[in-house]
């Protein structure tokens, strides 16, 4: 799940690194160029173990109308596998206390598990759905998943002005086959390697949504998190905000907080 | 004015033609911007309610426009594993249909049941080749059982499939979109159909109608529009045996249609199903003029005047009556600007369009063809006078009987008009030629068809669909609806949340119920949704914020009354058994139900208004408040006996028929025009009794009425035989209404003359003794020799 994830990650040597990487690009492939900025993203938001936040979700259909979801997460960061992450609905009243929890995986399905609090039971859920949407929303698992560099392959295009930044263009192409989409576009900025824009190209390779990042705030001197997250899906006029708010890293978390018992306990 | 212009035309043929053929060559390429729209919306106007109440649901929920591949297998096994493979090709492949937002067939269907003690989600057929007999003996029994999909994507007896896909059409360019999906969705048929030969697949569903509508017209226009010119050909040639004629005729009539079809196309115009088939009846109309002009002639000529004097004198003597009945066929179909469906509008402005150039062509470009051309005319004995005087002798004769007799028949038909029933079915727009017609009533027979109800019910609270009480009514009425013996199908989120209590308890059959609480309910939806993959969310059952949910009913094949009745019984029983929740009906089934009767309403106050127009463009040109009055009869008549006779034979009637009397009237008044003002000629300007006047009438102008009444009627029978039905209709219906028009005015309004117009002198003497002194005027200005 780490929904924190999306915003970005924090290299360790970012400045060193932003520097050898302009000359390097000259020789590069555009995949290996590609690949080497988004691991220069994923690089920059690693180390961060456990992060906390609550969110607003707030759905709009066509015509305006509108409906809001409240969810606190919780994310315990794993080394060389998808994190963990579980999440609680406060919001609509009547699956208040249902709980998810999932694993992410980089090659696998993700193991996911959900709490009803009115059956008393925890319920596993079938993995075909990464492309589903979340809780009826415009983000699908997926969109909402960590980012693991192998989850795609990738291809840049070009460096252009992203509001009063430059951002880095990058295609990446998924490499699971139940993945929802043909390819990504992903818009990053040249100075800190936050993801500002995200195309979403569907299975026939048209323009299906589009996910824009603002508000964009450093937590604990390293991470950024944006506090909003807008997506547009252009098929279907309907549209998903995440407003986030109380961010909280290093909270010192751990696997126990992160199981099908945590889940019962998670209200 | 139009001497000068007769004159200059007479003079510098060649000159007059270039101007003219440049006016038409500029004109037409207005052609170019003219596109076809091919979507059933294009029948509503943007203020048309059932419109707006659809839109503004596909708004809430997912839109409703789809192709539906209908697959029947040879051996009528759909459970096979070639066959499922077949069927999760097609499903596969789908999702590259352009705008495919969603794809539903058995192999994807969303199965859920319990596991020990996980609910698992999944493809009821996920790897076909890998099924033994019992697992697809399983999965079968699995899709017949489930009532959400039995009869939606799997026949009752496992022998048809569907594989429904859902289109979100963008809109912008309907141009493009329908046809790219439809070229998509025939493509992944012929690479089945060629990899599986056991299996016949049909193409159905709303975008595949839409289709039909631009490739049928298409297809008609190939065909009838040549076809129109044969006879247009093959009766002018005939009946005045000239070849320079017959061409300069059809020059006339192909620069009236490409002129009219480029203003169009510089207006803005669109074309649609109905306005389509401007052409065939501008063809049709436009002959007339020339005919006119052509016998008067050729009369003259006879006489041995030379040719360049016996035109001038034909555009003399025929500028005002072809005027007259080109105006007031031009008022009759501006009268369908007052139609309900934007298509007839633009039909009537078209046609008016193409009649008024039709006219202004007759007297310039026309002329001026036979000017340049050599044109002889052979001296030969009219045997139709004798004819012609033979039936006005038989009516003269025989008037005290014909007139009570055709009095009786004309009343006994006209009774018959309110057996007319109103039916609006958007399939049968389409005759059974057509392949979208075939594969949706095949789909009807074997599963269930595109004639639906789309319900909106609304708890009015926010998560309000998981509410006991609520989810208990829907359950009411989608069982009461089951009941119901028109219905076939019904969708509804119950079966979900049923299945999914007897998922959570082991799959135990005695917890198909719905859950007793809230919460419970919530959460099962909830657990649902999040199992459900790309492309299957419940958006297509639940709004934004969960306060209502959609159900889907699915009827059997109904006329409009029926559904109309149906669509009255759900709102009575949601008052009577659900008063707190607002429940909106609508659907494109709905739309075209009420389109009929909308549009009939409408064209009523149109019809009227031309009615009057007319009788007062008459009233004028006959100088006769009374005569203007009499001819409304002969007007309104042919109209009534037609229905009369539609009631008594087809008696069903859609949105094509419910412009034909408006159509019509000014058509049947050019009849009404030339016999009346030849008869009254004879009584003013001859001192002729009414006797002597009707057989006046019947020599100067029977030829040319039974001939134009010829050629229009098989102009609207070659519109009859369009695969659209609404054409189809509206062709088959004028042409009845026009050679009614000529029996009355050939046997009853000539006894009903006689019998009121008794007074050896005329009446209105006055007005007769201005019009002796006024020689070329309008009555007396549309005499035609009897060739």
């Amino acid at each position: 799940m780490a929904l924190n994830n999306l915003p970005h990650k924090l290299a360790l040597t970012g400045l060193s690194l932003c520097v050898t990487l302009s000359p390097l690009a000259l020789a590069q492939s555009v995949e290996d160029k590609g690949r080497s900025i988004m691991e220069e993203y994923e690089r920059r938001d690693t180390g961060w173990q456990d992060m906390q936040a609550e969110m607003q979700m707030i759905l709009r259909n066509a015509q305006g109308q509108e409906s809001i979801r409240e969810i606190r997460m919780k994310s315990l960061e794993q080394e060389n596998d998808g994190d963990k992450s579980l999440t609680i609905f406060d919001e609509p009243r009547d699956v208040k206390g249902t709980a998810f929890l999932s694993f992410s995986h980089i090659n696998k399905p993700d193991d996911q598990w959900l709490y009803l609090p009115a059956l008393g039971r925890v319920k596993r859920i079938s993995s075909r759905n990464k492309s589903g949407p979340f809780m009826g929303s415009e983000f699908s698992y997926e969109d909402m998943g960590s980012f693991e560099i192998d989850k795609y392959t990738y291809k840049y295009l070009t460096e252009e002005a992203c509001g009063k930044l430059t951002c880095y263009v990058v295609e990446s192409y998924p490499v699971e086959k139940t993945s929802g989409y043909t390819r990504r576009i992903s818009w990053v900025d040249t100075t800190e390697y936050r993801m500002q824009k995200l195309d979403f190209y569907d299975r026939k390779n048209e323009r299906l949504k589009t996910l824009n990042f603002t508000g964009y705030q450093q937590y604990v001197g390293q991470y950024w998190r944006a506090d909003k997250m807008e997506m547009q899906n252009h098929q279907n006029g309907k549209s998903t905000v995440l407003a986030w708010k109380d961010y909280r890293f290093k909270q010192g978390l751990d696997e126990r907080d992160f199981n099908k018992n945590a889940l019962k306990r998670a209200r | 004015m139009s001497e000068r212009l007769f004159n200059f035309v007479l003079k510098r043929p060649l000159i007059a033609l270039l101007i003219g053929i440049a006016l038409i060559v500029t004109a037409a390429a207005g052609a170019q911007k003219l596109v076809f729209k091919s979507d059933y919306r294009v029948f509503f106007g943007p203020e048309n309610p059932q419109l707006q109440a659809f839109e503004a649901m596909q708004k809430v929920y997912t839109k409703s426009d789809n192709v539906a591949f209908v697959i029947a297998p040879d051996n009528k096994t759909i459970f096979s594993q070639e066959h499922l493979e077949a069927i999760q090709k097609i499903t596969e492949a789908s999702w590259q249909v352009p705008y495919s937002t969603r794809v539903d067939s058995i192999t994807n269907y969303q199965y859920s049941h319990a596991e020990e003690d996980d609910l698992i989600v999944e493809d009821l057929v996920y790897e076909p080749r890998s099924l033994d007999q019992n697992q697809l003996d399983e999965a079968k029994a699995i899709a017949i059982g489930d009532p959400l999909i039995e009869k939606r994507l799997i026949s009752s007896k496992g022998h048809v499939a569907v594989v429904n896909v859902t289109l979100q059409l963008p809109g912008i360019n309907p141009v493009e979109e329908i046809p790219a999906v439809a070229n998509k969705v025939r493509e992944i048929r012929a690479q089945v159909e060629q990899e599986y030969p056991g299996l016949d697949i049909m193409l159905s569903g709303v975008a595949m109608m839409n289709t039909s509508f631009a490739e049928a017209t298409l297809e008609d226009n190939a065909t009838l529009v040549p076809a129109m010119f044969l006879v247009v050909v093959v009766t002018i040639g005939l009946m005045l045996r000239t070849i320079t004629g017959t061409f300069a005729t059809v020059v006339v009539v192909i620069s009236s249609i490409v002129a009219t079809m480029g203003l169009a196309g510089w207006m803005g115009f669109y074309l649609t199903g109905p306005s389509a088939s401007a052409p065939t009846i501008i063809l049709t109309l436009a002959v007339a003029d020339c005919i006119h002009i052509l016998t008067t002639m050729f009369y003259e000529m006879r006489h041995g005047v030379k040719k360049k004097q016996a035109m001038l004198d034909s555009l003399r003597i025929n500028l005002k009556p072809i005027f007259l009945t080109s105006a007031t066929t031009a008022i009759g179909f501006l009268a369908m600007n007052f139609s309900d469906s934007p298509p007839f509008r633009d039909l009537g402005n078209m046609v008016a369009m193409g009649v008024m150039l039709a006219f202004a062509f007759s007297v310039t470009i026309f002329p001026a063809l036979l000017m340049l051309l050599p044109l002889r005319v052979k001296q030969k004995e009219e045997g139709d006078k004798d004819m012609m005087l033979g039936l006005s002798a038989f009516v003269i004769k025989n008037r005290r009987v014909l007139l009570p007799a055709m009095t009786v028949v004309l009343i006994a038909i006209s009774i018959f008009v309110p057996k007319n029933e109103l039916n609006d079915d958007f399939v049968k727009y389409f005759d059974e030629s057509v392949e979208f017609r075939q594969a949706t009533d095949f789909m009807q027979d074997n599963l269930s068809g595109l004639t639906t109800i789309e319900l909106s019910i609304d708890s009015g609270v926010t998560s309000g669909i998981n509410n006991p009480a609520f989810l208990q009514v829907v359950e009411d009425f989608s069982n009461w609806m089951r009941e119901q013996p028109e219905t076939d199908h019904v969708n509804t989120i119950t079966d979900i949340i049923k299945r999914l209590n007897k998922n959570m308890h082991g799959d135990d059959p005695s917890w198909y119920k719905l859950p007793d609480n809230q919460e419970l309910a919530a959460q099962y939806l909830l657990l649902y949704e999040m199992s459900l993959p790309y492309g299957l969310d419940l958006n297509n059952q639940l709004n934004v914020d969960k306060s209502s949910t959609r159900v889907v009913v699915t009827l059997k094949n109904q006329t409009t009354n029926e559904q109309l009745a149906i669509e009255q019984r759900i709102i009575e029983w949601f008052s009577q058994n659900a008063p707190q929740y607002t429940a909106t009906l609508a659907s494109p089934t709905l739309m075209f139900a009420h389109i009929g009767q909308r549009n009939i309403i409408s064209m009523i106050s149109g019809t009227v208004i031309a009615l009057l127009l007319i009788s007062l463009v008459l009233g004028f040109a006959l100088r006769s408040v009374r005569f203007g009055l009499l001819s409304l009869l002969p007007n309104i008549l042919p109209a009534t006996v037609a229905f009369g006779i539609w009631g008594l034979s087809v008696g069903q009637i859609g949105l094509g028929l419910s412009i034909v009397a408006s159509m019509t009237l000014g058509i049947v008044v050019d009849d009404t025009v030339h016999f009346l003002s030849k008869y009254l000629h004879a009584r003013r300007n001859k001192g002729a009794d009414s006797h002597g006047a009707v057989q006046y009438a019947f020599g100067s102008v029977g030829r040319a009425l039974w001939v134009t009444t010829f050629v229009l009627v098989c102009g609207f029978m070659i519109l009859a035989q369009s695969t659209f039905k609404v054409n189809a209709e509206m062709g088959l219906m004028t042409a009845i209404t026009i050679l009614i028009a000529l029996i009355v005015d050939f046997l009853f309004l000539p006894p009903l003359l006689m019998k009121l117009d008794t007074n050896n002198s005329v009446q209105d003497s006055k007005i007769s003794q201005q019009d002796s002194d006024n020689d070329k005027g309008v009555a007396h200005g549309s005499e035609q020799p009897a060739a």
